[in-house]
């Protein structure tokens, strides 16, 4: 009985569903560390575009990124209603900026389908599978895929 | 505790013996041939041996053995300390400290690199034991003070005369119970000598005032004797004496007690205290005080040396609290900042409290830095056979002396000092320390010396490596530098200019590469090092005398002293050790040169102008360049002008990496909180004059002074 029940919840994963460039994108609740509102950022020079600047996170600083213009979906409008989703990728901190945040999903790992357009040149590709939830399909962000090239650049 | 664990103590362990071997090592070199000093290192070494083989690590064992039994026949006085010995004994603990990081570091070591020294180790020993085949002589010679202690054959009892500390009383132990247990060895009785006790007034309750002259007659031995005080060994004086010697007043410590101030206690009565009765019933004793103050005192003269003793701590969590120390003084800033902008007038006492707040802030936050500091001795000793090393290597005999040893500066800083240290003591022993046959013609000691000092210097810690070669020879750098391209062929360098030029990239003055130096990726590293832990790197070179090389850096990484610009709609802070001279120039100063370049006159001289708002991509607020604020910074001995739109303010920040959530950035050294809560980036300032005069190395530094 225990054990069915172990296995069960080892092939549940949490995901919390977003919005960013008009579009809806999931990351595994596992990776966030909190959400919090927008506020004004000091710009990095020499950053790449997607790099809005730094903020202070309770005395940590930490790069907030437009996670729109990294996917290459276009630049944010930044304002007031904008969310910061503070994920932990690898052993960094970024902040996430994204249009919304609307809830945490539970979901059953077969129900995750594989992303049919896996590049084949071995670039990494950064939406790691589809999750149909009603009647949308959300994205499965791989966050570590997405920053892997970008944080090298930068560094 | 897990075996990691475990495994780390005992490394930090190693670390502290070395540390304790090196100093007792250092002791004989100069000369000291105090038993104890030697009884240390053969401890020292005896520790690591014995718990290198609880962990299983079979060479340190195996080397540590080696080096024991040559350290042992010294102790027994069977072997001297000739130069060649100390020459010995001192290789191997170098050799010991390299096998134990090599332990450390990969888990095993190779006794390959040292098998030179092992044999010569095994050399000694075996000498030793050949030159003595009478050995009963020779053991048992020295053991004189055993024969005393025997049991005489028939024998008649023990005068045992005993002394506890105060130790003694404070580790829980009562003087009854030994008398106890000696009556049990035959017939005891018992008189305490209470001439010491001082006036009522005078005493110390925690002091001890009493010693005991006990005699016991009966068939027993001195070894029983002495196994019955076994568990106050240390905290007592204590003489065990045959009784037929117990007349001869030279086995004791002092001069025979008077017999007026003796009196008997019988042993079926607990012992009095420590203090009180016998005083009063004796008042006219207190002339003795003197006595009893010299008895712990020349016990304490030989006991061995007090080890300080120290509290390991994680660094994980000392930097936790640095960041929460950190985080309170921005705290202050923000608050003050919030109550300025309610218009609280300066001398309110609400300000006043807030001043407070930030003294105890800085208070603790100079404490918690404190922590972080540690003495560069360790530091030191491994500099000492870093120079010991590289003079066997070029076969030059270099004595290493250093100073300042228990000068403090941040951890950080202190484990990123040793690779520049290592490269500029090898450097002062391979180039500047002659030869010997050279300095004798030069009239010099044969044996050259490189000198490490540090100290403390108005908040820096000012570290130099000094040796007394042959100094920089200039000529050959200059035209080494030429060669190189460094400088052009008719350039004139001032002396500083060319001793500069070692720093540069790519410089090498050795003609042949040796297995220490000239790998021309010497100085200049030394340099970056030192310039990016926030110090900097001179040098004094006299010719014939020597070269000083002078290491300046701040106590630590965590705070910085800034100056708060404005740029553009951004604030940011420069590093205050760079800024010379900040100047509002009248636009006839200004030139312009090209599209968006300018230069401006100072006093003769000009100064390319840098503006951060065009060279960071950020929106200036103000298009006009003229009434602008100019920032003078002197990095990498290159000037530049710094445009900037307003200068706020002159204090302490505290540094916030940027590295560990996101990179570095090109021109900025890290980040700080600013009092409103946001973020100010802190400005490289040699990075950013490498972003505008990128090719500063190949043009010599005098075109600045045209």
């Amino acid at each position: 009985m225990s054990e069915k029940e172990t296995t069960e919840s080892a092939r549940t994963i949490e995901f919390v569903s977003l919005t960013a460039g008009g579009q809806g994108f999931c990351i595994e609740i596992t990776l966030i560390r909190e959400i919090r509102r927008w506020s004004q950022v000091t710009a990095l020079p020499f950053a790449e575009d997607s790099v809005l600047g730094v903020m202070n996170l309770r005395g940590a600083v930490i790069p907030i990124v437009d996670l729109a213009a990294r996917l290459g979906l276009g630049a944010t409008e930044i304002g007031a209603r904008n969310i910061v989703v503070v994920t932990a990728i690898g052993s960094k901190i970024v902040g996430l900026v994204v249009d919304s945040v609307s809830e945490i999903l539970s979901v059953n790992v077969e129900t995750i389908r594989p992303n049919p357009t896996l590049r084949r040149d071995g670039t990494g590709n950064h939406v790691v599978g589809l999750l149909p939830v009603d009647d949308v399909m959300l994205r499965v962000l791989d966050l570590e895929t997405l920053f892997a090239k970008g944080t090298e650049e930068a560094a | 505790m897990s075996n990691d664990a475990l495994r780390a103590t005992f490394f930090a362990e190693c670390e502290e013996l070395i540390e304790s071997l090196t100093e007792g090592l250092d002791a004989i070199a100069q000369g000291d041939r105090d038993k104890e000093t030697i009884n240390a290192i053969f401890r020292a070494v005896h520790s690591i041996k014995g718990a290198a083989g609880a962990f299983g690590f079979n060479d340190l064992v195996a080397f540590a053995h080696r080096y024991e039994t040559v350290l042992d026949l010294i102790r027994a006085d069977k072997l001297d300390i000739s130069a060649e010995i100390l020459r010995l004994i001192t290789r191997s603990s170098d050799a010991l400290a390299e096998l134990v990081e090599l332990t450390r570091d990969t888990g095993s070591a190779s006794l390959d690199p040292v098998q030179d020294l092992i044999n010569d180790l095994e050399s000694h020993a075996e000498a030793v034991k050949a030159e003595e085949p009478p050995e009963p002589d020779f053991v048992f010679a020295p053991l004189s003070v055993i024969q005393i202690d025997d049991p005489s054959p028939t024998p008649s009892g023990f005068v045992i005369r005993f002394q506890p500390t105060a130790a003694f009383y404070t580790n829980g132990h009562e003087p009854a119970r030994y008398f106890a247990a000696l009556a049990a060895l035959g017939t005891l009785s018992v008189a305490c000598d209470t001439s010491a006790i001082p006036p009522l007034t005078d005493i110390d309750i925690d002091e001890n005032y009493l010693r005991w002259t006990l005699t016991l007659s009966g068939d027993t031995d001195a070894d029983a004797v002495k196994a019955v005080f076994a568990f106050a060994e240390g905290l007592c004086t204590l003489d065990v004496s045959p009784l037929a010697d117990a007349q001869e007043p030279d086995t004791s410590p002092e001069p025979t007690d008077p017999p007026a101030s003796l009196f008997g206690i019988p042993l079926d009565l607990p012992p009095s205290g420590p203090a009180t009765a016998p005083a009063i019933t004796e008042p006219t004793t207190s002339p003795a005080v003197p006595n009893a103050a010299a008895t712990p005192a020349q016990s304490a003269a030989k006991a061995p040396v007090k080890t300080a003793t120290t509290l390991r701590i994680d660094p994980d969590r000392v930097d936790r609290l640095i960041n929460t120390v950190g985080e309170l003084i921005i705290n202050h800033a923000v608050i003050s900042q919030k109550l300025a902008a309610c218009g609280i007038n300066n001398d309110s006492e609400i300000m006043a409290a807030l001043d407070d707040y930030r003294y105890l802030a800085r208070e603790i936050q100079e404490g918690v830095m404190s922590i972080r500091a540690q003495p560069v001795k360790s530091l030191f000793q491994r500099m000492g056979r870093v120079v010991r090393e590289a003079g066997e290597a070029t076969a030059k005999p270099v004595n290493f002396i250093s100073e300042g040893e228990s000068t403090e500066i941040d951890k950080t800083i202190l484990e990123r000092l040793a690779d520049p240290l290592t490269h500029m003591l090898r450097n002062s022993v391979d180039h500047g320390i002659e030869s010997a046959e050279k300095r004798q013609q030069a009239g010099k000691p044969a044996i050259g010396s490189v000198r490490l000092t540090a100290a403390h210097r108005s908040g820096h810690v000012v570290i130099e490596v000094a040796d007394d070669g042959a100094g920089l020879n200039r000529e050959r750098i200059l035209a080494k530098a030429i060669e190189k391209g460094l400088v052009p062929a008719d350039a004139k360098l001032s002396e500083p200019e060319i001793d500069a030029l070692l720093f540069a990239p790519g410089f090498s003055t050795a003609d042949s590469v040796t297995n220490l130096s000239g790998r021309g990726v010497g100085m200049d590293v030394v340099k970056t090092t030192i310039t990016s832990l926030g110090g900097k790197v001179g040098i004094t070179s006299v010719p014939g005398k020597g070269s000083t090389f002078t290491i300046s850096l701040p106590l630590t990484l965590a705070v910085l002293d800034g100056m708060v610009i404005g740029v553009g709609s951004e604030t940011m802070v420069l590093p205050l050790s760079s800024v010379v001279e900040t100047v509002r120039p009248s636009r006839s100063d200004i030139h312009e040169i090209g599209p968006g370049e300018c230069v401006l006159s100072v006093r003769g001289t000009f100064l390319p102008v840098v503006d951060l708002c065009q060279l960071f991509g950020l929106r200036p607020v103000r298009a006009a360049a003229a009434d602008r604020s100019y920032v003078i910074l002197d990095a990498s001995d290159t000037s530049v002008a710094i445009a900037v739109d307003a200068i706020w303010d002159q204090r302490q920040v505290v540094i916030k990496s940027l590295e560990g959530n996101y990179g570095t950035v090109t021109g900025i050294a890290a980040a700080t909180i600013l009092g409103d809560g946001k973020i100010a980036l802190i400005i490289d300032s040699e990075a950013l004059v490498g972003l505008v005069a990128p090719r500063r190395t190949s043009r010599p530094l005098v075109e600045l002074e045209a």
